[in-house]
């Protein structure tokens, strides 16, 4: 065992076909780890069995082969070290806000007492600017405020690792923003380990210190590791004045346009080593096109 | 809104108004039929014959036999002469009795039965063959085991309340959203809080309706019952008034049978009400 904080050894998820028998696998040898107090996001086009990834981490599904490590311990079944964000929020309708918070932290906490509970989710509820509608039912919320009490439920439980799964897809691009801001300066604050499904590039630049891009799938693997180089203080204001930003955007655009189709089946087996995907940094100039050189240094 | 309330309720008396006139229309004394010799000699050989009226009770008498009963509700002199309240009462103990059983076989039943397809499966043909027997059918072989047509009431309204709640519970149950089940896996709650603080609440909308179905099965059922096995209740009585051939009461325990009826729904409408949540 190497001394990642996170270690995903070889995983494959196979889906049983309709009339008996087995389909492709949806993705196959996929090696990654995560550091302590990383942020990783990882993007794919639809069907590439990010979410699966993810469930597989949280341990609400189970791969068909491979192991994931967190912490030292292999991941097997759900557990409260990992806290999830759901993509629709799954807020229980029936509590308030508050209460769908206090339901986490008690689950987690049964011991302590419902002061302690309802101050320690105040607090959480505060963080995400949400301290005005903690009595609140889910059903009066907009969107965004309910997709920030799913954060605020994520976050209470002090999980190792959080697992957020396209938190922002359903929300206007408005909203969006502001929450990302209100995730960058938390997860900034708190040093949470993060891993992150989704679709969109900014959001990635912006909250990743490194992004893992999945080819298509069926046999989708993780084509390469980028790195985001620049400094961790960003700010969505400020980002796009950096001259690395393009560079970045540019890369990740390229390759969800071109590439993301090589590497399955044949051509991929020829300079692809699933095992360690290429890192990259193509904020930084002068690494700009490490395929080819390490198909050269072959 | 409220206008239309309003509205509403003045086309609901008037339409009262036209049935009630109908009524009083269509069983008005026909002029001088009976002046004939020889039937009023034979009225007057059959005694009362005088003040026997046509056939069908005009609303007038129907209305005497609601003032009569409804002014004392609750006096009891004997097995055949008891109060409306008393006789209702009796009814509604067998029903509350036998749904009260029910629910406390179907609801943890119908958790076991949600929660897990291969008992879904299992028990699917059971509930299927059983649910479309009438309750009625089940009397004589209540009536030989269980030896008291009082109880054997009480187990007709069981079994005839406890298939739409056990359907529906299972249903409910099983059709929780993935979502709230998957955030309680991850957060370990222990089974026990999971089913009382999660699948109780998503479900409940959904189990209310089956018990507000089973509620209405029930007070259809009594009536039914009672006639057969005798004694006490409101289907007694009616089945008593009708072999005294005593027709106004009869109209009278009938529309009883119906408010007491809408009286139940509308508890278990609140009810329903009180635990449906908006999404």
């Amino acid at each position: 065992m190497s001394g990642h904080f996170l270690q995903v050894e070889a995983l494959q998820k196979v889906y049983p076909a309709q009339g008996g028998g087995t389909n492709a696998p949806v993705f196959e040898d996929i090696h990654f780890h995560i550091d302590r107090g990383e942020f990783v996001c990882i993007i794919g086009h639809s069907g590439c069995g990010k979410t699966t990834i993810l469930n597989v981490l949280a341990g609400l599904e189970e791969a068909t082969a491979g192991d994931a490590f967190m912490d030292g311990r292999e991941v097997r079944g759900p557990s409260l070290d990992r806290g999830v964000v759901f993509q629709s929020h799954a807020l229980m309708p029936w509590m308030s806000v508050l209460g769908n918070v206090a339901f986490a932290v008690k689950s987690k906490w049964p011991d302590w007492s419902k002061e302690k509970i309802n101050e320690h989710c105040t607090g959480y509820l505060e963080m995400v600017g949400l301290g005005h509608a903690i009595h609140k039912k889910p059903a009066e919320l907009s969107g965004g405020m309910k997709q920030r009490v799913g954060i605020a439920r994520a976050f209470a439980i002090q999980p190792k690792m959080l697992l957020l799964d396209e938190p922002f897809g359903a929300l206007d691009a408005l909203t969006r923003g502001t929450i990302q801001d209100e995730l960058l300066k938390i997860v900034q604050a708190t040093h949470q380990t993060v891993f992150m499904i989704t679709h969109d590039v900014d959001e990635a630049i912006l909250l990743a210190d490194k992004i893992l891009l999945m080819s298509n799938g069926p046999h989708a693997k993780i084509a390469e590791i980028v790195e985001v180089t620049m400094p961790r203080d960003r700010t969505r204001a400020g980002i796009h004045h950096d001259p690395q930003y393009y560079l970045i955007r540019n890369h990740l655009v390229d390759f969800l346009v071109n590439r993301s189709k090589t590497y399955a089946g044949v051509e991929a087996e020829m300079f692809h080593d699933a095992k360690n995907p290429p890192v990259v940094r193509p904020g930084l100039e002068e690494e700009r096109t490490p395929i080819l050189k390490q198909v050269i240094n072959h | 809104m409220r206008s239309l309330t309003l509205k509403a309720g003045f086309i609901s008396v008037l339409l009262f108004l036209i049935f009630i006139g109908a009524w009083h229309m269509a069983t008005l004394p026909k002029e001088s039929a009976g002046a004939t010799g020889a039937d009023a000699e034979y009225a007057a050989l059959m005694g009362k014959g005088a003040e026997k009226s046509g056939g069908f009770p005009p609303p007038l008498e129907v209305g005497k036999a609601f003032v009569t009963y409804l002014s004392d509700p609750f006096y009891d002199r004997g097995p055949n002469d008891k109060g409306i309240a008393i006789q209702l009462g009796h009814s509604l103990a067998r029903v509350g009795l036998g749904f009260f059983l029910a629910v406390l076989v179907a609801v943890p039943l119908g958790f076991a039965i949600g929660m897990s397809p291969l008992l879904y499966r299992a028990f699917d043909p059971f509930i299927q063959v059983l649910k479309p027997i009438s309750p009625l059918a089940w009397m004589p072989l209540a009536l030989y085991t269980l030896k008291d047509s009082n109880v054997s009431g009480i187990f007709v309204i069981f079994i005839c309340s406890i298939w739409p709640m056990l359907i529906n519970i299972a249903f409910g149950v099983a059709s929780v959203r993935r979502d709230w089940i998957n955030v309680a896996r991850t957060l370990e709650v222990n089974p026990l809080r999971k089913a009382f603080l999660v699948i109780l609440p998503a479900a409940a909308p959904t189990i209310l309706t089956g018990m507000r179905i089973s509620m209405g099965i029930a007070w259809l059922v009594i009536v039914a019952a009672e006639m057969l096995v005798g004694g006490t209740g409101i289907g007694y009585f009616v089945w008593n008034e009708w072999n005294n051939l005593a027709l106004p009461n009869v109209i009278f325990a009938i529309t009883m049978i119906g408010v007491v009826g809408m009286l139940l729904d509308m508890i278990f409408g609140r009810l329903q009400k009180l635990v449906t949540y908006r999404e």
